[in-house]
Formats: C-alpha cells, sequence, structure tokens
C-alpha cells in the first residue's frame, strides 16, 4: 500500500512538473512573440494550447483516481488538493499566453512603438511573470513554503506595472487616435499578465497549504464574526 | 462536560507494560475512535472502562479511571453496576442462544425487572433504536443465530442499550460485516451519540473519520495524540500520526 501511494504520488508530481514546463515554455514564447512580433512564435503557442488542455485533463483523471482508490488523508490529501487546484491554475496561465499570442497572431496591421514598449516597461512585466512561475516550481520541487511565499511580493510589482501602463495607454491613445488598437492590444496583454500574477498568487498559497497546512487565501478579508455581528446591525 | 477521565493510567500483564502513562479526557455524548496498529494498547484501554480485565492473571493497573467524577476502581464499586452503566459490543456478535426478544429483555430481567408491559416496551424501544425493528418485529420469538451477522450485530447493540448505559464501548463493531452492514452500524452511532458517550476501536481509518468526533492515536502502549478527528485526519501535529494514518507506518 505505502509503496503504491509513494508512486501514484511521485507519477502525479511528475506530471505537475511537465505541466509547469509546458506552460512556463508558453508564457516565454509570449514574451518572445510580443516582443519581436514575431507572428510565426505566436502561431506555436497556439498550437501547444491544446497540449496544455489535454495535460490538465490528464491530471484532473489523475487526481480523481487517487482520491477514490487510496482515499488520501493529511499531508497526503493537502497535495492532491493542492495539485488539483495548481494544474488548474496552470492551465488558466496558459490560456493568458494563448491570448496573447492570437493578439500578436491577429495584429498583421500593427507596429510596435519601442519608446512606447520601453515606457510600458512590457519587458519587465514578462520577466516577472517568468521568474515568479520558475520560483514557485522550485519552491514545489524543494517543498521549501519560504520560497513560495517570497514570491508573493513580486505579484505587488506586477500590479504597479499593470497600473501605471493604464495611465501611459490613455495619455498615448489620446495624442494617437490611429494607434488606438495598439493601445487596446497592449492593455489587454497587461491584464492578461496581471491576471496571471494572482495565479501564480494562488499557486504560492497552495503550495504553503500543501507544506504547512496554512490557509493564506483571502487572508486579512475574511470579516471575524464580531465584524460580521456589527455588519448585521 | 467530561464524563470520563483517565489519569496517568499504566496497565500490566504480567511483567509486559501495556499502556504507559495515558491522561485523557472525555466528554459526554461524543464519539470517540481508537485507532493505532495491532498490539498497541487500545482494546487494553477501552477495556478498562468497564473493567473487563479485572480477571485477567496477573494484570495490574496503576492511576485512576473516573468516570462522572468516580473511581470505578474504588474498593467497593460494585462491577454489575458498572457494567450496567457502560456496556459493550464486541468485534463478532456475540447473540445469546435465546430468541430476539429474550436477547435484548435479558440485562432488563438480570436486573430485576419483571415487568412485562414494561420489557416489552423496552425490547421495542432498543430494537427501534438500533434500526433492527423492522426487520425483526414479526420474528422476536425466532432465534437470534437465524439472524444475519449484521443484524446480530446490531442486536447486541439493541441489547447493551436496553438497560439505558450512557456509556458504549465499542471493540472493532463492524470488522466481521459487509460494507453494507458496516453502513447500518456507523448510521446507528451517530444516532446513539444524541443518548450515549461512544468509544469506538477501529482499525479502519474511514471509520474512524466518519464516526468520531475526536480521535486518539495509539502507538505502543503510549498515547501520541488525541485531538478533534477533524484535525487528526487534516493536520495531525505528530508525525507518527501522520505516517499511521497516511500508511506509511514502520
Amino acid at each position: 500500500m505505502v509503496k503504491f501511494i509513494e508512486s501514484e504520488l511521485n507519477h502525479l508530481r511528475e506530471e505537475v512538473n511537465h505541466m509547469w514546463t509546458l506552460v512556463y515554455a508558453q508564457m516565454e514564447l509570449a514574451s518572445k512573440a510580443v516582443l519581436s512580433l514575431d507572428r510565426n512564435l505566436a502561431q506555436q503557442i497556439v498550437v501547444r494550447e491544446r497540449w496544455v488542455d489535454a495535460e490538465e485533463l490528464k491530471i484532473d483523471s489523475e487526481i480523481e483516481d487517487f482520491i477514490a482508490l487510496y482515499t488520501p488523508v493529511a499531508v497526503d490529501l493537502r497535495f492532491v488538493l493542492a495539485m488539483l487546484k495548481i494544474n488548474n491554475d496552470l492551465e488558466r496561465i496558459g490560456d493568458y499566453a494563448n491570448g496573447i499570442a492570437k493578439l500578436v497572431k491577429d495584429s498583421s496591421s500593427i507596429k510596435l512603438n519601442g519608446e512606447l514598449v520601453e515606457k510600458l516597461c512590457l519587458e519587465e512585466m514578462f520577466r516577472v511573470v517568468l521568474e515568479m512561475m520558475s520560483g514557485l516550481k522550485n519552491a514545489l520541487l524543494a517543498e521549501d513554503p519560504v520560497a513560495a511565499t517570497g514570491v508573493l511580493g513580486m505579484d505587488d510589482r506586477l500590479d504597479e506595472l499593470k497600473k501605471a501602463s493604464d495611465e501611459i495607454l490613455v495619455e498615448y491613445a489620446k495624442e494617437n487616435l490611429e494607434e488606438m488598437g495598439l493601445c487596446m492590444s497592449l492593455g489587454s496583454i497587461f491584464r492578461k499578465l496581471e491576471r496571471t500574477g494572482d495565479h501564480l498568487t494562488n499557486i504560492a498559497e497552495e503550495i504553503v497549504f500543501y507544506i504547512d497546512a496554512k490557509v493564506l487565501k483571502h487572508r486579512g478579508k475574511i470579516p471575524s464574526s464580531e465584524e460580521k455581528n456589527s455588519d448585521m446591525e | 462536560m467530561k464524563e470520563i477521565e483517565a489519569r496517568d493510567v499504566n496497565f500490566y500483564y504480567g511483567d509486559f507494560h501495556a499502556l504507559k502513562g495515558i491522561s485523557m479526557d472525555i466528554p459526554e455524548k461524543q464519539v470517540v475512535a481508537f485507532i493505532g496498529p495491532s498490539g498497541c494498547g487500545k482494546s487494553t484501554f477501552l477495556r478498562l472502562f468497564n473493567r473487563m480485565n479485572d480477571l485477567i492473571p496477573g494484570s495490574r493497573l496503576q492511576g485512576q479511571i473516573l468516570i462522572n467524577g468516580k473511581d470505578i476502581y474504588a474498593p467497593g464499586v460494585q462491577v454489575d453496576e458498572l457494567r450496567k452503566n457502560v456496556g459493550m459490543v464486541f468485534q463478532r456478535p456475540n447473540p445469546f442462544p435465546k430468541s430476539i426478544f429474550d436477547n435484548v429483555a435479558y440485562g432488563l430481567r438480570v436486573n430485576g425487572i419483571n415487568d412485562k408491559k414494561y420489557i416489552s416496551e423496552r425490547v421495542e424501544e432498543s430494537l427501534r433504536g438500533a434500526a433492527l425493528w423492522d426487520e425483526v418485529k414479526d420474528k422476536l420469538n425466532d432465534s437470534a443465530y437465524a439472524l444475519s451477522g449484521g443484524q446480530q450485530q446490531r442486536l447486541c447493540i439493541a441489547r447493551a442499550m436496553a438497560v439505558s448505559p450512557s456509556i458504549l464501548l465499542m471493540d472493532e463493531p463492524a470488522s466481521a460485516l459487509d460494507p453494507i452492514s458496516t453502513a447500518k452500524v456507523e448510521e446507528l452511532i451517530s444516532e446513539l451519540r444524541k443518548q450515549v458517550t461512544i468509544i469506538i476501536v477501529t482499525h479502519n481509518m474511514q471509520q474512524a473519520a466518519r464516526v468520531s468526533d475526536k480521535t486518539a492515536f495509539f502507538y505502543m502502549g503510549e498515547m501520541v495524540e488525541y485531538d478533534d478527528t477533524k484535525v487528526i485526519f487534516t493536520n495531525p501535529r505528530k508525525e507518527a500520526t501522520q505516517n499511521y494514518i497516511t500508511g506509511r507506518f514502520g
């Protein structure tokens, strides 16, 4: 029984690791595709999105089987629950990479303005996302909750960059009405990357839940019973 | 409110130190599960609560076991009276070679109750309480041995409940039963908890998780961890507990 459980859990760990590698590669390619407006790369991402979806379904099914066959408890239960949610978050990140790729693929008339891209810190936005992804992957492999929570702060930088980009793009669009399409595409890319940061935050919280059994989700946002009572009054 | 208290309990079979310094409080009308590998002392501990170990030659108890604040091992305690209050159900159903009715009525008659109307009412109440009435109401005079294993076990629970105990001890009550009978016994436990405190020894981890409010993990005569069942099965504090419940023990 012990042998079976260990081998199933190791297999699941490998599958999630594979999914992670796949999604990281998608986001890395999306970064290159955007920054160089490379439509061939964008096409590759769109094609590989199907692999991401297939891998998500495979992991979901394996987790379902594991729960049904082994009724895990304690650390094993936390592990499979965390993997189920991480798998879902990774798939959503894959969707964002795919969405970014589609913007590039369908933007034949758009020319990137180098000065604008630099002002927006678009490259930094991608770099932070990729650093968060690799940092969390390593945190999971090393089962290191401190490393996982260390990544949480990086999401604040993504929020700052996204907020700044909104203002920059509005100003730019006012002065360059003919480039409204470009501004909307860039705004959409920033929104997708900012949402990616939110999913990576969820992943960090799931890693901590698995290892330390601590729930970080919605911390400080759930009202205490006293606050609930005062709200009712 | 705590109903049972164990205070620094040590128990010996001759030279063998079977239970080592166990202290625990069991609140009333709760279900407490004892889990642990074979030979860890959980059944020995369970059997101390109705003095079932008294007759084992060479056995010896140190420490105290209190029920409702009274030391059940104090001189002058009537074991018969104690067992009226602390019923027990065993691993294998053990009906008496009597009719279904007489099995349930047995404890009442032994305790000097002769009122036939009262006995009949109590038998029906107990069989209903054990979710067996509908299955046996038309054959109360048939031999208890004619019942299936699962029915026999519920009959034994009805027999134990007939004398209105406040505590029910269950030593692997479903380990010899099929899954459907097991489910019935588990449903019964969840009903009985409204009336009595239940201590159950089980090797079935899922059963402990399903039926109990609190769980104690025993290993080599020690109580390693005792906490709410939810805590034990989601985030146990001791590594040994985690290793046991996840099947990594040994």
